[in-house]
């Protein structure tokens, strides 16, 4: 409908009629043969062409009508893109209209009610169908039978309207008539009036019965030109042209059948116009001969000018663009023929679905994330994914036999359990994750609803599950799967725990969640996502990589929580005290290092140090965020970041041939002891003299139950345990001749080498630190029996840790001048310390070695002014001072 | 019928004469209660399931021992509170009638025989409704006792169910329901006629996220009408939940659609509540308010639930909110839904005290339809 036929100021409503069977062969033939999706797209074709409100009849002798009118409306009523417009239940059995109003949300209108079975029957259904929230199409049809004069159809129409509004209040608005179009040029002379009677009519209705509408069934007054398209199309368009300047509101169309009027060829129009208008008595003679050399001269051309609806043109597109379309609208209509092209494209049917079909979805993600798409939208553009997938499957399996039967190892489909929490009964997204799960060839156990964890954990058992989700919506499933966690553990599972649903967050899981279970709980945003964590999680490779990945920014997580924690629930200092992790110290294996005191490594050769890079943090610096080495191949950074890596080597490569930096290292080790919160180092096993006094601080966070409140000096044996520890302590630097190089590059206005000079400093100085606490283990023994491959002595998989004074661990600068002096650090090393504790060169990294087991990093966090007493206290120096030191981490604002 | 005339009837305490009684005192309250609408903004309570979790409730809290061996796992079944520990729920009415609240919801948000099949508690969805009424009534009597002259009022919640009529719960099955329209009708008769059995002054159709649904509940409150005759008819309140960002319903509704979809109902009122905090919720609230050919009500979130499932907006933050509204002009009845407290009500209440309540618009006459989205011929 163009704004052509449309008197302006007035507005007036299209109603698709492709999915009345008694109107469209094609829609009839569909719906015979229980094509639904096919059914479904031409309700979605008419909405795409313009309609306003889509007429549905599925009356048909041979079907039953009820359940079919059910099925469609619930087919359409989960597309979004059909959803949108109301519908017009069309039926003549009341039964098949009650059926449609129950699949209806939004208000529709039922088509059609009329006297026909008289006043009672009439009212009794006009009254349910205002108790059901929908508007009435009011046949002009009553105990007599059908009007088709005027004043006939004003009658009955007049009849009708007091009944409804004055016997049952049902509002004038929520009336819309049909006064009948009637098949006119049918050679039959009473039917010559037709059209122009159902004009007077519409006038008179919409004059006298206030508020009442008027639509009709356009297709009907041009039936004796069947076949004649051009003709018909004319027909409907001026048939409307005259209907809406009587007041028509609306009528059912076929809604790419009609034309502009003003375009209508002169001579057509003139006998059209002739024939509705009732003109002259051979009307319909003249139009009938005209439409017969209309037909000869292949007029169909005429109707062939709306080519290529819009809505089709995304078909002409590559297949990719076209399997992403579909997944984004969610139409499923074309996907096994677009599926099976892609399939002579890619060499391998999983690359379809890891390539466009996994794109497709991921552009669903971030649409839903954005919040423009909605969850039904979603929902169906997993069902398009699972049929591709669906399609794909035999592919697959064949692809399989014939890998195994060459002897090839084939790929395993990993085993993924799924559930919803006890007390939580929300499942739609946990659905949609093993559907997008199982179109990816995993096979998915969904155990549903309100699942108790010993059902989850024993079902995970029995099917040996590779990985278990969990899913909630409502808040108290949060600590339900805090008790799934606990009860994994409990049970010495070992395979990872992904966490999602409404509630959870990446926050809570890092929080709450993985803590209490070590061998890795993930967050998962969202169904998009679920299939690279799975796979990343089943993949022996990239398992140890991801998982660190992921706790690290559980770190980050649980660091962020622990600032923000803090200041809300901070724990009285003794209490925190209470929450201390203990240990059994008469049974703790404490490793003796081989020598007590410092001792010095200088140089240690660049060559030595260079394996020990870890260069994620090297990208970082240089703003390019990723997974080393996977962001070298990364879409959008990977060219920049492997330009980048190439130059990082060849300067490097450069540095050790030239010996441009000088690396030097030392360590030590002395007899220690904690006492209260603070690691003592003792001149001799004796423990005779005190040779410095480490004051640690606790973390003061309130923590969930179970949960302890850290302090490195809990790592060390308590001096009252009757056992004798060690601290280990180091200072290294890579730094001398970094500022040199730099300087050079920059005398040559080469600022980008000189960046690169420092922060390959700054790698060889962590690389330097890594390396000399693999010495430090091996010089305590422990470290010999290690057997880590560097990738995982990076990812720091050993026992111990080496917590840097300043770090969030020890956030105590002041610390770093009491280790230096132990350490003998500036003679061996050449590093000094500003005024503010910073190391010179700042290549450099000083901190103690904790050889405990379960020694692990964690971050203070806020501190409240008994920890900041009590410190200034051990540390023997002014509570302002510690204060000053401290500044950052006070839960409170000091007096000076 | 010879019987019947040959014996007097026996003139048993409330049986003959406690009905006309209520009903006379029942036409009083629904007078009332219309009267403090047209009078000023009304305060409606909080949240009952973040109160009822303070209480730290334990299975055996759930069970009593009247349900000591019910085969199945309790806790959580917040609605059975009214009959294992009805002290606690009564506890909370008397809470939210102390901070300031007008009106209070009774604890039935899932009394109904579906909802209560997670729990197995099937056949005691009318004793739980009977006794969620008579907690929030005990609550109200006693809060009008203490302040002569002051009126509290019981609505009874009706929940969204959690099978629903637009969504299939199987994406492989789209045409799916899991439930059919007359399973909807028929569990929501069951509460419905509970509740008025009951007492309450209003019905409160909320949490709605899939349409149909709350129209089975409506059609069902109409029958319920329809049979025991129009001096049964108490006020009909209607509240949505727009979902997210996308300002839709989860069924996929605008806010205008879902209204044009109810309003043959002819609501009391309708309005907002659930899933977001105020300020999330304002262009909505805006829109209906503009719409609405009834009160508009609002009672939001305590914003977004934090990542641990609490909420973080304090009595002032959304008083502030709330306030904003009414100042607006959008608002005729105001309270909070999940993690609002007493204080916050406290804080709701003292917000809108001075603020004149929302005047219903005249709108047009117009022939107004509904998909997913609005659709008027005017």
């Amino acid at each position: 409908m163009t704004s052509a036929t449309r008197p302006s100021g007035s507005t007036f409503l299209v109603i698709g009629e492709r999915t009345n069977i008694t109107g469209s062969p094609k829609f009839a033939k569909a719906i015979k043969a229980g094509d639904w999706e096919g059914s479904v797209a031409i309700a979605r074709q008419q909405v795409e062409s313009g309609a306003n409100i889509i007429d549905i009849n599925v009356d048909e002798a041979l079907i039953d009508g009820e359940a079919t009118m059910t099925r469609f409306l619930n087919l359409i009523a989960s597309e979004p893109e059909i959803a949108r417009v109301p519908v017009m239940i069309d039926s003549s059995k009341w039964s098949v209209l009650e059926k449609g109003l129950q699949c209806l949300q939004g208000k529709g209108i039922v088509n059609s009610v009329s006297l026909k079975d008289g006043e009672e029957e009439f009212l009794r259904r006009a009254g349910l169908i205002r108790r059901y929230g929908a508007a009435a199409v009011v046949m002009a049809f009553d105990e007599q039978g059908q009007a088709a004069t005027r004043d006939e159809k004003v009658r009955i129409c007049t009849r009708a309207y007091r009944l409804l509004t004055e016997r049952l209040g049902f509002p004038a608005e929520d009336i819309i008539f049909d006064p009948n179009i009637l098949t006119v040029a049918t050679g039959i002379e009473e039917h010559n009036n037709y059209a122009v009677d159902f004009f007077e009519a519409t006038r008179i209705i919409k004059d006298t019965l206030p508020g009442a509408r008027v639509s009709g069934g356009v297709s009907n007054v041009s039936f004796s030109f069947r076949g004649n398209n051009p003709v018909r199309e004319a027909m409907h368009t001026a048939f409307l042209y005259h209907g809406i300047r009587a007041g028509l509101d609306m009528a059912i169309v076929n809604a790419g059948m009609l034309g502009v009027y003003e375009e209508i060829p002169a001579d057509l129009l003139e006998r059209v116009e002739d024939v509705l208008l009732n003109r002259r008595p051979d009307a319909t003679e003249r139009l009938v001969s005209f439409a017969e050399q209309l037909k000869a001269a292949g007029g169909e051309g005429n109707a062939a000018r709306a080519a290529i609806p819009a809505a089709e043109a995304w078909r002409q597109a590559p297949v990719e663009e076209r399997l992403k379309h579909a997944l984004v609208k969610g139409i499923d209509a074309f996907v096994d023929a677009d599926t099976e092209e892609a399939r002579a494209k890619y060499p391998r049917p999983l690359d379809i679905i890891e390539g466009p079909l996994m794109d497709g979805m991921r552009v669903v993600g971030d649409l839903f994330g954005a919040g423009k798409m909605f969850l039904p939208q979603v929902v169906k553009s997993a069902r398009v994914m699972k049929k591709a997938v669906a399609y794909l499957t035999p592919f697959m399996e064949e692809e399989k036999r014939r890998l195994a039967a060459t002897g090839a190892a084939t790929r395993a489909n990993g085993r993924v359990l799924l559930a919803t929490v006890k007390g939580d009964v929300h499942d739609i997204g946990k659905n949609i994750v093993g559907v997008v799960l199982a179109c990816n060839n995993y096979d998915v156990t969904d155990l549903g609803v309100m699942v108790p964890a010993e059902k989850i954990l024993a079902a995970a058992r029995e099917r040996q599950a590779d990985v278990i989700g969990l899913s909630g919506l409502i808040t108290p499933s949060l600590d339900e799967m805090v008790h799934v966690a606990r009860e994994m553990t409990r049970q010495g599972f070992s395979v990872p725990l992904l966490i999602g649903g409404a509630t959870t967050s990446a926050a809570h899981t890092a929080v709450k969640i993985a803590p209490d279970y070590a061998p890795g709980v993930v967050h998962v945003l969202d169904a998009s996502r679920v299939v690279n964590v799975v796979s990343a999680l089943l993949s022996p490779e990239q398992k140890p990589a991801y998982l660190a990945d992921v706790r690290t920014r559980q770190d980050r997580h649980r660091e962020e929580f622990a600032a923000r924690g803090a200041r809300r629930n901070l724990l009285p200092l003794a209490e925190a005290r209470a929450r201390r992790q203990t240990f059994d110290w008469a049974a703790a294996d404490i490793p003796a290092p081989e020598f007590t005191g410092p001792r010095a490594f200088d140089p240690v050769p660049l060559e030595e140090i260079e394996p020990y890079i870890d260069w994620g943090p090297f990208f970082s610096a240089w703003e390019l965020h990723g997974r080393f080495p996977d962001l070298l191949r990364d879409e959008v950074i990977g060219a920049e970041a492997t330009r980048l890596y190439d130059d990082a080597r060849r300067m490097l490569a450069r540095i050790i041939k030239e010996r441009r930096f000088t690396a030097k290292a030392v360590l030590g080790f002395w007899p220690a002891n904690s006492v209260g919160d603070s690691i003592e180092v003792y001149a001799d096993p004796g423990r005779g003299r005190i040779l410095a006094s480490f004051a640690c601080l606790r973390q003061q966070h309130e923590k969930p139950a179970g949960q302890f409140n850290h302090c490195l000096a809990d790592f060390v044996a308590p001096r009252d345990s009757g056992r004798l520890d060690y601290l280990g302590g180091f200072a290294v630097t890579a730094g001398h001749g970094v500022e040199t190089l730099a300087a050079e590059f920059k005398a040559a206005h080469d600022d980008y080498s000189a960046i690169m000079a420092q922060a390959l400093g700054d790698r060889l100085a962590e690389a330097l630190a890594e390396l000399m606490h693999k010495r430090a283990r091996d010089l305590c023994g422990y470290g010999r029996s290690e057997a880590l491959p560097m990738a995982d002595i990076i990812r720091e998989k050993y026992r111990g840790i080496r917590p840097a004074p300043g770090y969030p661990a020890c956030p105590d600068h002041t610390d770093k001048p009491v280790l230096f002096d132990l350490l003998g650090a500036t003679a061996a090393t050449g590093i000094t310390l500003t005024e503010s504790c910073a190391m010179h060169p700042a290549s450099s990294v000083s901190g103690f070695y904790l050889n405990h087991g379960e020694a692990k990093y964690f971050a203070v966090g806020k501190i409240g002014r008994d920890q900041i007493d009590d410190h200034a206290t051990r540390r023997g120096r002014g509570v302002a001072e510690t204060e000053r030191w401290l500044g950052p981490y006070l839960d409170y604002v000091p007096e000076n | 019928m010879k019987l019947a005339s040959a014996f007097p009837r026996p003139n048993l305490p409330g049986m003959s004469q406690a009905p006309q009684t209520a009903s006379k005192d029942a036409a009083e309250r629904a007078d009332a209660f219309r009267r403090i609408f047209a009078a000023r903004i009304v305060v409606l309570d909080g949240a009952m399931g973040s109160m009822i979790q303070t209480y730290s409730l334990t299975e055996v809290d759930f069970r009593g021992t009247r349900f000591a061996d019910h085969p199945h796992d309790l806790k959580g079944n917040n609605d059975l509170l009214c009959l294992t520990r009805p002290d606690v729920i009564e506890r909370i009415h008397a809470d939210y009638f102390a901070a300031g609240a007008d009106i209070v919801e009774t604890n039935t948000f899932s009394s109904t025989s579906i909802a209560m099949a997670d729990y197995r508690c099937e056949p005691l969805v009318r004793e739980i409704n009977l006794a969620a009424v008579a907690c929030a009534r005990r609550a109200a009597s006693a809060a009008e006792k203490a302040a002569p002259g002051r009126l509290c009022f019981v609505a009874g919640a009706i929940g969204p169910l959690n099978r629903t009529l637009s969504l299939s719960p199987d994406v492989n099955r789209p045409d799916f329901r899991a439930v059919t329209w007359d399973q909807v009708v028929s569990a929501y008769t069951e509460q419905i006629e509970a509740l008025l059995d009951g007492g309450v002054d209003a019905l409160l159709v909320e949490t709605i996220f899939d349409t149909l649904n709350a129209k089975a509940a409506l059609f069902a409150v109409e029958e319920v009408f329809a049979r025991r005759g129009e001096s049964a008819r108490v006020p009909v309140m209607v509240s949505v939940t727009i979902t997210d960002a996308s300002g839709r319903t989860l069924s996929g509704q605008t806010i205008a659609a879902f209204y044009t979809s109810i309003a043959h109902a002819r609501p009391f009122s309708v309005g907002i509540n659930c899933a977001l905090g105020g300020e999330a919720m304002r262009p909505y609230v805006e829109e209906l308010s503009g719409i609405a050919q009834c009160y508009v009500s609002c009672y939001p979130n305590a914003g977004l639930p934090n990542a641990f499932g609490g909420y973080d907006e304090t009595p002032a933050d959304m008083a502030r909110v709330l306030g904003d509204f009414a100042a607006r002009g959008w608002l005729n009845l105001v309270g909070g839904c999940c993690g609002s407290t007493p204080p916050h009500i406290a804080a709701i209440a003292q917000a809108v005290r001075n603020r004149a309540p929302r005047q219903v618009p005249q709108a047009l006459r117009a022939l107004r339809l509904s998909g997913l989205e609005p659709l008027a011929l005017a």
